[in-house]
């Protein structure tokens, strides 16, 4: 394999491992603060696709992406509003159950309001034939968004996380449920809270990806998956490890479109998942002692 | 030969020790206390003993036998019966269901056989649901059977979850604090019904804070504090043992 | 006996319903009935696994595509290319080929469906023992995420294998000839028969299923979904009884996959599909989870209405309306809710007082 064809390879893998991570972390957010993997995260992205190549004809770019995301962080609002907040102690299984069903209904939604065709944002910066020469490589400067959009969220929600009011009291439910009701935090704003913080990026995501990858009313379970396999990948929880891991992951993928035939890409992710899940459930990076005293 | 021995047992948490060292053993008919502030790590060794946990170290055996790290089932089946400090019945099974679970390692009937409804297995129903009346009837709830499990008050559950264990016909039988949340009266109940259970050749080992219980019925007591055994001997030694006295009263 | 008259009213209903079609000449409607009762096999299996294991399983539309895809490759691709071959008349020696004409003309050299039918339902059974052991140690969104994963996997499996027909599928599946000169097979002639095969297949996987619940394995069973803890210090051997019944309800969606790819004459990926699997689960939820009398109620008639075409292009979105809608309201079930189990009592034996275990907590 040339160089050349090495860093074409690398980009492509971080490009999609930089969504997969931004999608893992969203599922890290809900599951800190409810103890639930919310199967619809990857609608949020669709959403967030879909709704920002709408607004496009009727305002400037960077603003269709703003309203996008803020829609979907609205309807992520109302989803855990609706559905999710009156529960009184869901098990495990229903909520499994409800998600899944939430992920149907937005798609099937999705599909009676943009049909089945598929879109795609404009290049932010030139268009699809425009490259920057990395090291000999030629790069689509969208990729540059990408990665550095999925940057900035990272270090947006590490920043949220430590320096923030709010982010302390997410971090304080997520740590022990029980004591932050004691403390005066108000826990069900704050499962609000999360879905609403993981629905915006998940649609930031959409939007960036949007003119590299498509989006389609369906893209959402395939995203959902791969964010899945990264987040247990990483350790359910811990979004750091989450980053790394979706890295690994899409760097696996876009290799592995050497010696695989493209049908099959898909399946290379759920191998892992599989693998991951049958022997070492708490991750790369988890502690197996502090898995010993948790339930898979 | 003892029927169960405890030798240098020990559990760790991650950085924490929740049982250490610890070594007993328990001589068939006999009824043994292990008694110990909170945290001293005697749900723990149960756990440990029936397989639910796996041992750090050390071993136990069951009648000369090692049963260090072997499945819960596969100890159930050796004749460890145990209850739980906070009840496990199975919901939404009748109080007769939940105690003819307690027949299983007693009876055979398979995945096929029972499909298929075999006349063999049809018959061993009828022995299942027999014994398992007859557990009901020696506890005195007979006429819940046909109740829902998890309904019944605290005490009536106790009783069920008794009766299942008994079902199984144990050598040896594991309660895990059996007068918690009963008030004097059913104490001195449950007192009476370990008294009788050893009557039926079955060994007891329990977990309990009511002392005067403690003291009433058992033949030995072991002492746990922080993971550690402290003491082991007769009732009255150990009310009069100091490093007991200052385990429990502080210094 | 005594214990098998509770099927009396399904039996007399079964028959009813032909004998009314036949009499108001809507026979067509049969069809879609033996269709629905094939997918209700699959159902009562699952729901012996979810409703009354606890254990779910987003997978299950894989098994039945196992069973559907391998009866219907073997059944049509041509073996006649390998006739020098050792294994072919090994093959032969044991009598499990059949001859034919292709629609050219060429000779054709197939698997008889009776021998592509077997294979097919214990490869499923294999699999599903394989996958099962390191599965089913896993728990909630873990075993919820691997079995999806496995569905998933089968799925682009059909769908990039040219040897599954890729895209399109397999078609022209032949007839599956049962003794006493009946087919499964989709023709005008023999529809009554189908539908009476069918049905008779489900009849007998309840009947299986309801003396599996109803005996010392299925009480184990029910206390795993219980507690696992304590139906492990019982001595039941929680691992092993899981397996069992994973193994059991895939079987259930092979035979289900295997029949009704022989009556469609065909299958294609579509049957492989995650929705598949996630209206499967949706029917055991409406179904009040532990109730085969529920998932089958459910799994036939949702399933009749669906392949009647009634929710039009919103088949998908009404399942998860559905799905929501019982998980939010009556996570029990639909029968809960009218306290039909009532009457469904009256005709089970009337021993059991107590509501059946309630599938969620």
């Amino acid at each position: 394999m040339t160089l050349e064809l090495f860093i074409q390879y690398f980009f492509a893998g971080i490009t999609y491992g930089s969504i997969y991570a931004i999608v893992a972390i969203g599922f890290n957010i809900i599951y800190n603060t409810t103890g639930i993997i919310n199967f619809a995260q990857g609608e949020f992205v669709m959403l967030g696709g879909m709704i920002s190549i709408s607004l496009l004809p009727i305002m400037p770019l960077p603003l269709a992406i703003a309203a996008a995301v803020a829609l979907t962080m609205l309807y992520g609002a109302l989803l855990e509003i609706c559905f999710i907040r009156w529960l009184d102690n869901p098990g495990v299984l229903r909520m499994v159950i409800i998600t899944i069903g939430l992920s149907i209904l937005t798609r099937e939604a999705a599909l009676h309001v943009w049909d089945e065709s598929i879109r795609s944002l404009p290049y932010f910066v030139g268009n699809e034939i425009s490259t920057v020469n990395v090291l000999g490589a030629r790069v689509s400067p969208q990729v540059f968004w990408v990665i550095g959009a999925c940057g900035l969220m990272v270090a947006f929600l590490s920043i949220f996380f430590q320096g923030t009011s709010v982010g302390r009291q997410m971090r304080a439910c997520a740590a022990n449920r029980k004591a932050a009701v004691l403390c005066g935090i108000n826990t069900r704003d704050m499962v609000t809270f999360s879905f609403v913080l993981s629905a915006g990026i998940g649609a930031l995501a959409g939007c960036v990806m949007s003119p590299i990858t498509s989006t389609a009313y369906d893209n959402g379970t395939g995203l959902a998956i791969k964010g899945f396999t990264v987040a247990i990948l990483g350790g359910l929880g811990n979004s750091a490890a989450a980053v790394a891991a979706g890295l690994l992951l899409g760097i696996i993928e876009a290799f592995s479109v050497s010696v695989l035939p493209l049908a099959f890409q898909d399946a290379i992710a759920i191998a892992i998942l599989l693998i991951i899940l049958f022997v070492r459930p708490h991750g790369l990076f988890g502690s197996g002692t502090a898995a010993g005293l948790k339930e898979f | 030969m003892a029927l169960l021995a405890v030798s240098n047992l020990g559990k760790q948490f991650g950085g924490l020790q929740a049982v250490s060292e610890v070594s007993f053993s328990v001589e068939r008919g006999m009824i043994k206390a292990v008694i110990g502030p909170n945290g001293a790590g005697k749900t723990t060794l149960f756990n440990l003993i029936t397989g639910s946990l796996t041992p750090s170290s050390g071993s136990v055996l069951l009648d000369g036998r090692d049963i260090t790290g072997h499945r819960p089932h596969q100890i159930a089946s050796f004749g460890i019966a145990r209850t739980f400090q906070n009840i496990k019945l199975f919901p939404g099974m009748t109080v007769l269901e939940n105690v003819m679970i307690g027949r299983h390692i007693r009876s055979s009937g398979g995945f096929i056989a029972s499909m298929l409804h075999l006349p063999w297995v049809l018959a061993e129903e009828q022995r299942i649901r027999q014994a398992a009346l007859e557990r009901l009837e020696m506890l005195g709830i007979a006429e819940l059977a046909e109740l829902e499990a998890t309904s019944l008050a605290f005490g009536q559950q106790r009783a069920v979850e008794l009766a299942r264990a008994l079902a199984m016909e144990p050598d040896l039988l594991l309660l895990d604090e059996p007068a918690a949340g009963l008030n004097i009266y059913e104490t001195a109940e449950v007192g009476r019904l370990i008294s009788s259970i050893r009557q039926l050749g079955i060994t007891v080992l329990l977990v309990e804070h009511d002392m005067s219980l403690v003291m009433d019925i058992s033949d030995e007591i072991v002492v746990l504090s922080f993971g550690r055994k402290i003491a082991e001997d007769v009732p009255e030694a150990i009310q009069s043992n100091e490093e007991v006295i200052k385990v429990y009263l502080g210094e | 006996m005594r214990r098998l008259l509770f099927l009396l009213p399904l039996v007399i209903l079964v028959v009813g319903v032909q004998v009314l079609t036949d009499w108001t000449d809507t026979r067509y409607y049969l069809t879609q009935l033996t269709m629905a009762a094939y997918y209700s096999l699959l159902i009562i299996g699952l729901c012996a696994l979810m409703g009354y294991t606890g254990q779910i399983s987003l997978g299950h539309a894989g098994f039945f595509a196992i069973g559907g895809y391998l009866s219907a490759a073997l059944t049509t691709r041509n073996l006649a290319f390998f006739q020098d071959q050792a294994f072919f008349r090994l093959l032969e020696g044991a009598g499990i080929l059949a001859t034919g004409q292709d629609i050219y003309g060429a000779e054709l050299v197939v698997v008889a469906p009776w021998a592509a039918c077997l294979v097919a339902i214990i490869a499923a059974a294999l699999i599903a023992w394989l996958l099962g052991i390191p599965v089913l140690k896993l728990k909630g969104h873990y075993l919820a995420m691997a079995t999806l994963g496995f569905g998933i996997i089968i799925y682009r499996i059909a769908l990039a294998s040219e040897y599954f027909g890729e895209a399109d599928g397999i078609s022209e599946v032949p007839p599956f000839l049962l003794p006493f000169g009946l087919e499964v097979s989709g023709s005008f002639a023999v529809r009554e028969a189908n539908y009476y095969i069918a049905w008779g297949l489900l009849i007998m996987g309840l009947i299986l299923l309801r003396n599996l619940i109803d005996s010392r394995v299925g009480r184990a069973l029910r206390s795993i979904h219980g507690s696992e803890d304590a139906a492990g210090a019982m001595g039941v051997d929680t691992a092993r009884c899981k397996l069992q019944v994973f193994v059991l309800s895939a079987v259930f969606a092979a035979v289900a996959g295997v029949f009704l790819t022989h009556y469609n004459g065909g299958i294609g990926p579509s049957e492989a599909g995650v929705m598949k699997s996630v209206r499967y689960v949706a029917i055991v939820a409406v179904g009040g989870m532990a109730h085969l009398w529920g998932a089958l109620v459910m799994g036939v008639v949702l399933n009749f209405l669906s392949l009647r075409g009634v929710f039009g292009s919103y088949d998908d979105a009404v399942f998860g309306l559905i799905l929501i809608g019982i998980m939010l309201f009556a996570p029990n079930g639909v029968l809960s809710l009218l306290n039909f189990s009532g009457v469904l009592d009256f005709f089970r034996r009337r021993r059991r007082r107590v509501k059946e275990p309630g599938g969620l907590r």
